[in-house]
């Protein structure tokens, strides 16, 4: 297997792009967030009593959602059938989106590079598993942001992890160009560890959703609390994202630890060995079970299934760190070369 | 689907006339086998397991890993034993993980087998008749019409294909449609739920009657049957394996490739078999059929899969004796460093011809010491690269007593220590070898370093359960993925004749819609579905606005909804904050 280092050095150059173009997205993001609080405060004051007077009403979760729903009035959304002029925080934000599609094009690009530069798909070792993740997480937050617009206001706290988890995958987990050992040239490689790439991301969106909507709610039961999340989405949009998000992860996640079974019965002689990358991918599966059955136990949706929601996420990226670069177990991506 | 309700105090009480005692224990066992059932129950049980995994993750486990265990033992002397005696390096075998997953599956089977009844008693069951009001629903739309209630309704039913329906009447002419759609949901549920308690069972019976089997065979043709225990270095029978009954089926290994790249990592490992299975075998076959063995690659046969685990050297030596008598020895080294494959073991050797059980103890032969299959060079040698590029060994021969008869088990990849120690074997040469080369012993013994074999270790492991624990998986992923995509929906229309005076006569048609799950998204439908069932008129209808509403708290219980009073728990949302999430890819 040939490698060709310059594709190789390219990838790099448009990894390094990606990730610019990333923060300099966040940081837009953030203005916009930043001028929205500014100008927001008239609004934020109308809001209050509505908030107070309808979460005396019969049930919270129903007269939340109509708080909500007249905040969303009176926010800047692009979907408000007359469109007053952009203001300025819009002008922000949009390009900050502009930015991330261009990111997500070169992050797109910097992938195929690489997987053509090693002749073979391009997650085989952490820096492209991580950076795989990312662009399947920046991916999904397109996605999002083409059918419910008006939740660009996330963008910035999308991002954030997003950048964090780049900057590590470019820094501490940069690997040269290179093919895979034997234990990992079959095609279970494409097809696991696609599915484990594909869920990750989706379900970073999902935590940040989650963790959002903790503070979120925090903010709506004391007003006076975190006013900085007042111009997020409203804590039941937030975890619906969340929901739909881990709701279509989890069958993923679930492809992708049945994979991992089928091959590891190939390659190392049983399907289920509680190796630790093994172990702690049960119990992330195990917690986001937890996840969608409080989602349906009266008492437990709301703040309890979101904590559960953000552990799962925890454990997501404990077995990407700890399990990869200190348990080492029989996973091949095990250390960085 | 909301098990968590508390049992109704009221509810069917024992006759009065059994015992108080007795009725208290019954009492007690019910709640308890209600508490155990119970979602609430089912989630602490799941975070349980979650949690009780966790250290099987962070700390070194026996099963994969025995030295990393032992390791962590002698580094941590103190909170090591504590660990060790509560089970933390055996996680999965403890008795307190057992008792986890133990109670989640009886409460499993405890919430899911009721729960199945309810669901086939439901598919079977009509559609619920139509509420009274239908404006109170979280989506609804009225029109009017120029056709009769019937055809109204016929029409419905017409476009409602695929759906559940029940057509009904109502005093006054009025006819009503109910459709339901989505039972494939709780079907779906239901068999993930299922297939979990399957994919258990299969994997115990694979714990029960599987078997898993390591031998180390040398790449030059040599041979290895599935006969028995004693053919292997070491063997781990399931809990009803004693051993006999094996499978017999035979291989023989011809050669062994191992190819690397520049950096020294493996590239490519495949070996070259030829295999009998148990027919065969019994049959007295001669012909073997040919397999390549390689990494990712098992060799199935019988019910039997043989993988290749590893590889390494065996340096071959041949010793001659004063006396002219040669002694081939050959026996695998073991890899000390497996980045660069530098080796080490002991070659044993017995004198030929020496019956004297105390001069034989006097001259028996050890070569041992290192071996590189790509040499440093130099006087220390080393290895430098894992490929048989250009091999030497380092050498100690060691001459006396091997105490191979001391009873002591002893490595093979090692001499006796305390043979040395004691000096009954003293060295009698050390020199670095490549092959070809000659080490000449003082006595006139020459050891000759032929050349080096590869040896592979092969690991044979069987599991009766296997397929059927992938069929469970598979059928597991798909009931999750119907659960979790198909939408649980109800759609509601009533037909009235109208009253000349308020609709100049046309039927009035009247739309409501429900979905009873968690998950957005009906608005979409049911907007497309009364645009074309009840079109908003031109003229100034009563008209509801058939876009949808939010979805209903999945918390109002859908009995609420089934009285013919219609839904006295549902509001409709002041606004429409949430457009639906569709489906249909908008
Ligand atoms: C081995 C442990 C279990 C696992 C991994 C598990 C996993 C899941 C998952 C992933 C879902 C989501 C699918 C959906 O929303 O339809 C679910 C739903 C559900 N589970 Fe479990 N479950 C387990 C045990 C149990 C037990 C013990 C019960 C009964 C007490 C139970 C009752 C339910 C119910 C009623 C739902 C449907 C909730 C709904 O309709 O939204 N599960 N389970």
């Amino acid at each position: 297997m040939v490698v060709d280092a310059a594709l190789g050095q390219f990838g790099d150059l448009l990894f390094e792009s990606a990730l610019a173009v990333y923060v300099l997205a966040m940081i837009l993001h953030a203005v916009e967030h930043a001028l929205l609080r500014r100008t927001g405060v008239e609004q934020e004051e109308a809001r209050v009593p509505v908030a107070a007077a309808a979460t005396a009403g019969t049930g919270a979760g129903l007269s939340r959602e109509g708080a909500a729903a007249a905040a969303d009035l009176g926010s800047h959304d692009t979907s408000t059938p007359t469109r007053p002029p952009r203001t300025k925080a819009e002008r922000f934000g949009r390009t900050g989106v502009s930015l991330t599609v261009l990111g997500f094009g070169l992050h797109l690009a910097m992938l195929v590079v690489r997987g053509l530069a090693a002749q073979r798909v391009p997650w085989g070792n952490m820096y492209e598993f991580t950076a795989a993740i990312c662009l399947v997480a920046v991916g999904a937050w397109l996605v999002v942001l083409r059918r419910r617009p008006e939740l660009r206001r996330l963008g910035a706290f999308v991002l954030l992890p997003v950048v964090v988890l780049m900057f590590l995958a470019g820094t501490v987990l940069y690997t040269q160009t290179a093919p895979v050992v034997p234990a990992l040239r079959s095609y279970w490689l494409a097809i696991h560890v696609s599915a484990a790439v594909i869920a990750s991301g989706i379900l970073l969106l999902a935590g940040v959703a989650s963790l959002l909507y903790l503070l979120r709610r925090v903010h709506e039961n004391d007003p006076t609390r975190l006013t900085w999340t007042a111009r997020l989405p409203s804590a039941d949009v937030l975890d619906r994202v969340a929901y739909r998000a881990t709701a279509i992860a989890f069958p993923v996640w679930t492809f992708a630890v049945i994979t991992g079974a089928i091959w590891a019965e190939a390659a190392w002689g049983r399907y289920w060995g509680w190796d630790p990358k093994e172990t702690t991918a049960f119990v992330a599966w195990i917690v986001y079970a937890c996840y969608l059955h409080a989602r349906s136990t009266a008492g437990w949706r709301g703040p309890r299934a979101a904590v559960i929601n953000v552990v799962g996420f925890a454990v997501m990226v404990f077995n990407l760190f700890f399990v990869n670069l200190v348990v080492t177990g029989l996973h091949s991506y095990a250390g960085v070369g | 689907m909301t098990t968590t309700l508390p049992a109704p105090p009221g509810d069917a009480g024992p006759p009065p006339a059994r015992p108080p005692r007795v009725r208290q224990a019954l009492a007690l066992a019910r709640n308890t086998w209600r508490g155990l059932t119970s979602m609430r129950t089912a989630l602490i049980l799941l975070f349980l397991l979650a949690v009780a995994s966790m250290p099987g993750a962070v700390l070194p486990q026996r099963t994969p890993s025995p030295n990393a265990v032992d390791d962590y033992l002698t580094q941590n002397p103190t909170l090591g034993p504590i660990l060790d005696d509560l089970g933390f390096f055996d996680v999965f075998a403890t008795p307190w993980f057992a008792a986890i997953y133990l109670l989640l599956f009886i409460s499993l089977i405890g919430c899911l087998l009721p729960r199945s009844f309810e669901h086939v008693r439901g598919l079977r069951a009509e559609p619920v008749s139509v509420p009274r009001n239908l404006a109170r629903l979280p989506h609804h739309a009225q029109s009017t019409s120029d056709d009769d209630p019937d055809a109204v309704v016929e029409a419905a039913r017409r476009r409602l294909r695929g759906w559940k329906v029940a057509v009904r009447s109502e005093p006054g002419g009025v006819r009503t449609l109910s459709a339901e759609k989505g039972a494939l949901r709780e079907v779906g549920n239901l068999v993930f739920h299922l297939s979990l308690v399957a994919l258990l069972g299969g994997i115990a019976v694979g714990k029960l009657f599987g078997y898993e089997g390591q031998v180390i065979v040398m790449a030059d043709g040599s041979e290895f049957c599935n006969s028995g225990i004693y053919a292997y270095d070491s063997f781990r029978p399931g809990l009803q394996v004693d051993g006999t009954g094996l499978d017999p089926f035979c291989m023989i290994v011809d050669d062994f490739r191992a190819s690397f790249r520049p950096d020294g990592q493996p590239d490519s490992f495949d070996a070259n078999v030829r295999y009998q299975d148990t027919d065969a075998v019994e049959r007295g076959d001669t012909d073997w059929q040919s397999h390549d063995l390689a990494v990712n690659d098992p060799l199935r046969v019988d019910g039997e899969r043989v993988y290749l685990l590893g590889h390494g050297y065996a340096p071959r030596f041949t010793v001659t004796f004063p006396n002219g008598e040669q002694r081939v020895g050959l026996i695998q080294w073991r890899p000390v460093d497996q980045a660069t494959l530098l080796s080490e073991g002991a070659t044993k050797i017995d004198p030929p011809g020496v019956t004297d059980e105390s001069e034989r103890r006097r001259s028996q032969l050890a070569i041992t010491g290192l071996f590189a299959p790509t040499s440093s060079g130099g006087g220390l040698v080393t290895s430098v690269f894992p490929a048989l590029n250009d091999p030497e060994a380092a050498v100690d021969v060691m001459r006396g007593d091997l105490g191979l008869d001391s009873g002591r088990a002893q490595s093979i990849f090692e001499v006796d220590r305390t043979m040395v120690d004691q000096g009954r074997l003293v060295r009698v040469a050390r020199e670095n070898v490549k092959p070809g080369g000659e080490i000449a012993l003082d006595d006139g013994t020459r050891i000759r370093f032929d050349g080096v074999e590869n040896w592979v270790s092969l690991q044979v492991s069987h599991d009766p359960a296997q397929t059927a624990v992938l069929l469970a998986a598979i059928a597991l992923l798909g009931g999750l993925t119907l659960s979790l995509t198909v939408r649980r929906r109800r759609f509601w229309l009533r037909a009235s004749p109208g009253a000349p005076s308020t609709t100049g006569g046309r039927t009035v048609v009247s739309l409501g819609g429900l979905a009873r799950t968690d998950r957005a998204g009906y608005g979409e439908e049911f907007g497309r579905l009364a645009g074309e069932l009840a079109p908003p008129r031109a003229g100034g209808d009563p008209g509801g606005d058939p876009t949808g509403r939010t979805e209903p708290d999945p918390d109002v219980p859908d009995e609420a909804l089934e009285g013919p009073d219609g839904p006295a728990a549902e509001q409709p949302r002041p606004q429409d904050d949430d457009r639906e999430d569709d489906d249909d890819g908008r």
